[in-house]
């Protein structure tokens, strides 16, 4: 409780802030309108209400206010306008329908999660043997690093269309640049978390003569969890992003990146909202189902609070 | 035999698959031979502990990659719209640094950089100024740790249509895509100093500023770097998928999208290797940044 009212008031304050910003975003598309409508406006020329900023239209045509909260195509849609295209596209619509937000997000999450799969499973093998073998920390652990500075994301089209040519189509290429998202941060994490044991639990173990197996699977692979499922919160996170913008290009027909694509062709300002906070959910969701985990296996392990 | 296989086991392996490969096909098995030697080599050299080696193994390992992937294109006969060897993508490179210089400047330095100074410094001063009263941290660092984890790029149509399509859209992009991070980290680095330091800066009678400028900024400084080194990769990046939204015909995002359709992927590996090199030198600038600010930090030394 004492955690969530300051949390509320600053979401509240944020919505407030929203709210006053859509009128001056507004005002020329809903002066424009009222023109249309016959409402008398100042100034009367069009070209001179372009010269203007929002503010001062504002002032000048109260009459036009409440028109900027209601617009069909926005600069800035309310939040509540938002909100109501999210139930529509969501609980009014049938799932399988092609303006259902839930198929959309539907298409985006099951790249995310075989993306993010296919990922984890690679960097934690990376990691074992980054951590076992010495040549391959050396040589390969600075191209990890190196890599995460690189916007892989800028080759997201360019891995879309070639397997498209090879004939690779669907969900695997979009959940390929997921994977490579996710594949880094957990690289760097796991490695980190199978180093933590310090040189006195290690030398434990040798005078307890366990073998390097023995080594991995009582200590290390233990000790790695809590690195591990940070690294997994910003890895899962990451391949949303990935299926996300592997959906930009190719005019991919469904997902949330098209449906913001989309959006953005034909200027249909609510949908790209309602898109981004359909995502915004889902990356929600993610992390907390990944924040649950963490927690129930760690107190299964004995090292939850 | 038997001690030869205990004693060198994994050679023995990869002989065994280097043989199995060529009884395949012989491309395969030049290229695994290729691999094993560059992978001995590797390992040979890791056990020397002479300080040159740090910077050699990995050298040795990305020239191999190169190496590898240059064999597959050429024996293989992978078409260039597939996969263009490393070779050709340096003639590219070579043929095209006019445009490529010019979509530098247009996305790295006009897009992402003035971006990225504005959003910091925006994060900063935010950061300062929330830290004042507790309420308002309480309630804006758990916004804020949410809201750096969403799929921000998301909103680049929107910012696209709001500024239009030149450079200062990209810009816009980076601020809302760097802003939270930092933010984030700045936060949390300004509650580093611990109340033993603070009550040590109010004996000396020092006030808010002192105490700030002198303790807590300096104490925070690991925290912001790791905010900004974070920053500093997602900058390139916001700046080149706002470019997929429209933009000028000029741009890395844009030149990118256009080679992808026409199919002249070259230039798109040209492209993400400039991308690359400048990702690189600007995570180590800031790197190079942070050694030299907190010095004092254990991990610095």
């Amino acid at each position: 409780m004492k955690r969530l009212l300051p949390i509320l008031t600053v979401v509240a304050v944020l919505i407030g802030l929203w709210y006053v910003a859509v009128a001056p975003m507004n005002i020329h598309g809903a002066v424009d309108i009222a023109a249309r409508g016959g409402m008398a406006v100042t100034p009367e020329a069009p070209a001179e209400r372009r010269e203007m900023g929002g503010w001062a239209l504002m002032v000048r045509n109260t009459g036009a206010i409440p028109l900027t909260y209601a617009l069909d195509r926005p600069q800035l849609p309310a939040p509540h306008q938002v909100a109501v295209e999210l139930w529509d596209t969501t609980v009014e619509k049938r799932v399988t329908s092609r303006r259902s937000l839930i198929y959309h997000g539907w298409i985006t999450l099951s790249a995310t999660l075989l993306g993010f799969a296919i990922g984890s499973a690679l960097g934690i093998a990376l990691a074992v043997g980054i951590v076992h073998n010495r040549a391959m920390d050396m040589g390969v652990m600075p191209w990890a690093i190196a890599s995460q500075t690189i916007p892989i994301l800028a080759i997201a089209p360019m891995i879309i269309v070639v397997l498209n040519s090879v004939g690779v189509q669907g969900l695997l290429p979009k959940a390929m640049i997921s994977a490579y998202l996710s594949f880094f941060p957990v690289v760097v994490g796991m490695v980190k978390g199978l180093r933590s044991p310090d040189a006195m639990q290690l030398d434990l173990l040798r005078t307890y003569s366990a073998s390097g197996a023995q080594a991995f699977w009582k200590l290390r692979l233990p000790a790695s969890m809590l690195y591990l499922f940070t690294s997994l919160k910003i890895g899962i996170a990451a391949s949303l992003v990935g299926a996300i913008v592997g959906e930009l290009p190719t005019g991919a027909a469904g997902g949330l990146g098209a449906r913001l694509l989309a959006g953005s062709y034909y200027g249909q300002t609510i949908q790209i909202w309602s898109a981004l906070f359909g995502a915004a959910i889902v990356a929600a969701a993610l992390v907390g189902t990944v924040g649950l985990l963490q927690r129930v296996t760690l107190r299964r392990m004995g090292m939850g609070e | 035999m038997n001690a030869l296989l205990n004693r060198y086991p994994g050679d023995l392996v990869g002989a065994g698959a280097i043989a199995l490969g060529f009884a395949v096909d012989w491309r395969l098995g030049a290229i695994l031979a290729l691999w094993l030697v560059a992978w001995r080599a590797n390992t040979a050299l890791a056990g020397f502990g002479t300080p040159g080696v740090r910077y050699l193994v990995p050298a040795v390992f990305g020239a191999t990659l190169l190496g590898l992937w240059e064999m597959t294109v050429q024996l293989y006969d992978v078409p260039g719209v597939i996969l263009p060897a490393p070779t050709d993508i340096a003639a590219r490179f070579a043929a095209s640094t006019d445009i490529l210089w010019a979509d530098f400047v247009q996305t790295f330095v006009k897009g992402a950089l003035s971006g990225y100074a504005i959003g910091c410094g925006a994060a900063f001063a935010t950061a300062i100024v929330i830290d004042r009263t507790p309420f308002l941290r309480k309630g804006l660092l758990p916004v804020g740790n949410f809201i750096a984890a969403l799929p921000i790029v998301g909103t680049a149509p929107i910012l696209v249509m709001w500024f239009g399509f030149d450079w200062q859209s990209k810009a816009a992009v980076v601020v809302v895509m760097v802003f939270f991070p930092v933010l984030v980290n700045t936060v949390q680095g300004l509650a580093e100093a611990s109340t033993m330091q603070k009550d040590l800066m109010r004996t000396y009678a020092a006030g808010y500023w002192q105490t700030l400028f002198k303790l807590r900024l300096p104490a925070a400084m690991p925290f912001v770097f790791n905010g900004l080194k974070i920053a500093s990769t997602l900058a390139l990046i916001g700046a080149i998928v706002a470019e997929f939204f429209g933009s000028p015909v000029v741009g890395m995002g844009f030149r990118i999208s256009t080679s992808v359709g026409q199919l002249a992927l070259d230039m798109v590996w040209a492209e993400i290797t400039v991308a690359a090199l400048a990702g690189s030198l600007f995570y180590g600038a800031v790197a190079l940044a942070e050694r030299w600010v907190t010095f004092w930090h254990p991990s610095q030394r």
